[in-house]
């Protein structure tokens, strides 16, 4: 680590080791985490960089850092504090944080740290990745050097626009060997005789009509066919498009370096963007429950407290997943507690007995330990937004209208509410776009398909992505999705860029 | 220094076209509402929004908390910054703030103006002394001390007659080392710009404010190009006088027009303070372009010989719409058509041209 950062003060050790011995007094298991403080530059720079000191030079983190300072300059934002998945963790404290705001920011970074540690859908991340990011930034620092900062950030701009086109899930299964897709185009069946099968014959006479000649060029075309298949390629559609260029495009070596170590950060934030709701709703929820259950705050504290608290998880016009996770984990812990599970209480349609039902079972907490192992957003929201969630919570669902140019509030239906917040969430609220056919039109072209749910991609961006896919493929490029109800394909075939609209 | 810092750097560079030039069709400008002290100022900030592929926000909708009735308008998207579908979409606004040095590169490589040769450069010469060296000569005032006996302590030893218990050290006239002073030579080229105008009557706000800008514009580019630059005014009508800026830019007055008169004040100002060859001279006369037509001769003779011959530049900007026979910008375009130190604009204004 740097040498810039400062360690905790003695005070402040004080308070993180208490902090520490009641978060595993509540059954929270996490690794060690190293407090560091920083002062504003230092977090917006942190911020910018996603969390880590080191990153590879890219003006999109200039971009970030110098917006965050603006804003921070204008009083817009505050960041109290920022937690990175590593083991050890390291978490931030701001320089100026109050002791309150640093004793809630601790409890909150150790709950963080926990979702880390035992949520199965972070599994699979690298607990290294603090000297990861640090080797994929010296290791990018060094093309700069070999190739040219130009070249080497418009390399960057073309993978960086295409990173988030990886199968999320292919971490937890296996999709296929890892092998070249061109060992499959490699493979000849063996020789087989070209003798068609005949039927026997007694007399010559009869051959022609027994085995009519239409018979025998069908059945030469079939087997011609069956020697030679049209492989598909890939086989099936491929999801994680990155890879596929990875094993199969024309890049020069530094260049494939590049899109590998994208891939790798780009799979690294993958369960970060999964768990969103759930990972801020239970630290949200420790954090609450340790300050003030367990007494943390003072009693001059309590106010700063709450109104700090109070900031995290208002109520905006958009989703606010720290308000939305811990509102979920409340409910579910009340709903273990009194027994609000099982087909009895599904089957009971009384509305007073449901509201009063208590079956003393006290399985909250064993319950919600339980979902933060095992459970992501879209598996959360499905099994736990329940009706009278949505209607006590007041969830709505709102749509553009053109008429007006305005957002409007379109739907207080339980189902329209579940289907439009699991839509936003599903693979981590980025559009599904697959490799179809990368030899489409036998011409080495790129087809890819977006998998739409109803809403087409924003044409005007699908075209000048397609220019930077076009950088890596380096043959004409495609993309299929919809444009209002209509199936429209984008093209790109290096120099200009056409939209059709498809049958 | 922090590491972001290139990266920043980077990326005001990019936003000032000074690299990267493919990226501008991703730059958008937009603004962010801020808050100092109690009041809220609108910070304009460029964003080079890279592409990726993304739904589009609008058809998209999403799902909120709160209060209101199927069918209610929550407002304009962006208006809210959380506006959108949570993602944060396209409310990346920011701001690049620019030094007027810095704003007179853009303006000197958007118009592809060409780095001005200052003439007589080597003529203004001023030298400054400074102490950066050593010596073994010199006055006793200027002697250092430590370093003396640090040569007269080596000597010592070299000489094998140092006694550590008994450290007497002597220091000779050999050991002894002084300051040395340094000439630094730096020579200047100084510029003045002269700004005539013609306050008879016609010029109205509008066109003050255009001839406003179009010295500020001339002002940015020279001064990034010289150092101690210094502007003076004269306004005329059938006389010419030298005013203040302040006063150059609000005077009003009506009269009759003669041209000459601010020429001839102009000559006796370059003759009297700033003589050939060391000083560059810019001269700009605003006008709506009427003279008297008996002045013109004047004008143009004044011109020929006394003030083109002395000047770097003379600009001659017509403000205003005027197409009588007296117009002088006609009589400049035949008069100095072969001329190169004579600019010429025009600013017509597409109103009712009106005079008494």
């Amino acid at each position: 680590m740097s040498t810039w950062v400062r360690s905790l003060s003695p005070l402040l050790e004080t308070t993180r080791k208490d902090i520490e011995e009641i978060a595993r007094s509540c059954g929270l298991d996490f690794f060690d985490v190293i407090f560091e403080v920083v002062d504003y530059a230092q977090m917006n720079m942190l911020a910018a960089y996603g969390g880590f000191p080191q990153r590879y030079p890219h003006y999109t983190f200039g971009q970030e850092y110098y917006r965050l300072s603006k804003s921070y300059a204008y009083g817009l934002h505050r960041i109290y504090e920022m937690v990175i998945n590593n083991d050890p963790c390291y978490a931030y404290l701001m320089e100026s944080n109050q002791s309150v705001d640093d004793k809630l920011v601790m409890a909150h970074v150790y709950a963080h740290c926990d979702f880390f540690k035992n949520n199965m859908w972070f599994a699979h991340t690298n607990r290294k990745m603090m000297d990861e990011m640090a080797n994929h930034a010296s290791r990018i620092r060094y093309y700069v050097e070999q190739q040219g900062s130009d070249v080497v950030e418009s390399f960057l701009d073309a993978s960086r626009s295409i990173d988030s086109l990886i199968d999320i899930h292919s971490l937890h299964v296996v999709r296929r060997e890892e092998r070249r897709v061109t060992d499959d185009l490699l493979h000849v069946p063996e020789k087989e005789d070209d003798h068609v099968r005949r039927l026997t014959v007694p007399r010559g006479y009869l051959d022609s009509f027994v085995n009519p000649s239409v018979y025998i060029q069908e059945e030469k075309k079939r087997m011609e066919r069956e020697r030679n298949p049209e492989v598909a390629f890939p086989p099936v559609p491929e999801a994680d498009v990155v890879q596929f260029l990875l094993e199969n495009a024309d890049l020069a070596p530094w260049q494939s370096d590049i899109l590998s170590m994208l891939r790798e950060e780009a799979y690294y934030f993958v369960p970060q963007a999964q768990t969103k709701i759930m990972n801020e709703g239970w630290a949200t929820y420790w954090h609450s429950h340790i300050m003030t259950d367990r007494m943390v705050a003072t009693s001059q504290e309590i106010i700063d407290y709450a109104d700090h608290h109070s900031g995290t998880v208002q109520l905006g016009r958009s989703l606010n997943p720290y308000r939305l996770g811990v509102q979920l984990f409340q409910d579910i812990k009340e709903r273990w507690d009194k027994g609000k599970f099982g087909p009895e209480y599904d089957r009971c349609e009384d509305m007073t007995q449901l509201s009063h039902w208590d079956t003393h079972a006290g399985r909250g907490l064993e319950k919600i330990f339980e979902i933060r192992s095992t459970y992501n957003d879209v598996g959360f929201i499905e099994a736990f937004f329940t009706p009278e969630f949505c209607e006590r919570n007041n969830y709505f669902t709102y749509g553009y209208n053109e008429h007006y140019r305005q957002y409007k509030i379109e739907s207080r239906n339980f189902e329209e509410v579940k289907r439009k917040l699991l839509m936003s969430i599903s693979n981590c609220g980025r559009p599904r776009v697959v490799l179809k056919d990368a030899n489409y039109l036998n011409r080495n072209e790129m087809y890819l398909v977006h998998l739409h749910e109803g809403v087409g991609l924003k044409l005007a961006y699908a075209i000048e992505t397609l220019k930077y896919v076009y950088v890596l493929w380096k043959r004409p490029v495609h993309v299929e999705t919809i444009s209002g109800d209509k199936r429209v394909l984008v093209s790109f075939d290096g120099k200009e860029s056409k939209v059709y609209t498809l049958k | 220094m922090m590491t972001i810092q290139g990266d920043t750097g980077r990326f005001i560079e990019i936003v000032k076209q000074k690299v990267r030039k493919d990226l501008k069709k991703y730059m958008s400008t937009g603004e962010m509402i801020g808050r100092k002290g109690r009041d809220l100022v609108s910070i304009p900030i460029p964003y080079i929004d890279t592409p990726d592929f993304r739904l589009d926000p609008q058809k998209r909708g999403g799902v909120a908390q709160g209060k209101g009735e199927e069918g209610e308008l929550l407002g304009p998207p962006g208006g809210d910054p959380q506006g959108g579908a949570g993602q944060g979409e396209g409310t990346h606004i920011l701001e690049v703030e620019f030094t007027l040095q810095e704003l007179a590169d853009i303006l000197g490589q958007e118009l592809e103006l060409p780095r001005i040769e200052p003439k007589g450069r080597d003529m203004i010469v001023s030298t400054r002394t400074r102490y950066s060296g050593v010596r073994i000569v010199g006055p006793e005032s200027l002697r250092l001390r430590k370093r003396s006996f640090v040569h007269a302590l080596k000597r010592t030893i070299a000489s094998g007659t140092y006694d550590p218990f008994h450290p007497t050290i002597y220091v000779t006239k050999e050991d002894k080392r002084y300051r040395n002073s340094k000439q630094i030579v730096t020579r200047n080229s100084s510029a003045v710009i002269i700004y005539m105008m013609d306050i008879s009557g016609s010029a109205g706000d509008d066109i003050k404010e255009i001839i406003r800008t179009e010295c500020f514009w001339i002002d940015t580019w020279l001064r990034s190009q010289y150092k101690g630059i210094v502007s003076r005014y004269i306004v005329h009508d059938a006389v010419a006088k030298e005013v203040t800026k302040d006063v150059f830019y609000r005077t009003r007055e009506s009269g009759g027009t003669l041209f000459s008169s601010a020429y001839s004040l102009c000559r006796d100002i370059i003759l009297k303070e700033y003589p050939l060859p060391s000083w560059n001279v810019y001269t700009f006369h605003f006008t709506d372009g009427q003279n008297w037509k008996s002045d013109n001769d004047e004008c143009v003779t004044l011109l020929r010989d006394s003030l083109l011959p002395r000047v770097n530049m003379f600009g001659f900007g017509r403000v205003g719409m005027s197409n009588d026979l007296y117009n002088f910008l006609e009589v400049l375009i035949r008069e100095f058509e072969e001329c190169d130190n004579i600019v010429l604009s025009t600013y017509p204004l597409l109103m009712p041209y009106s005079r008494q």
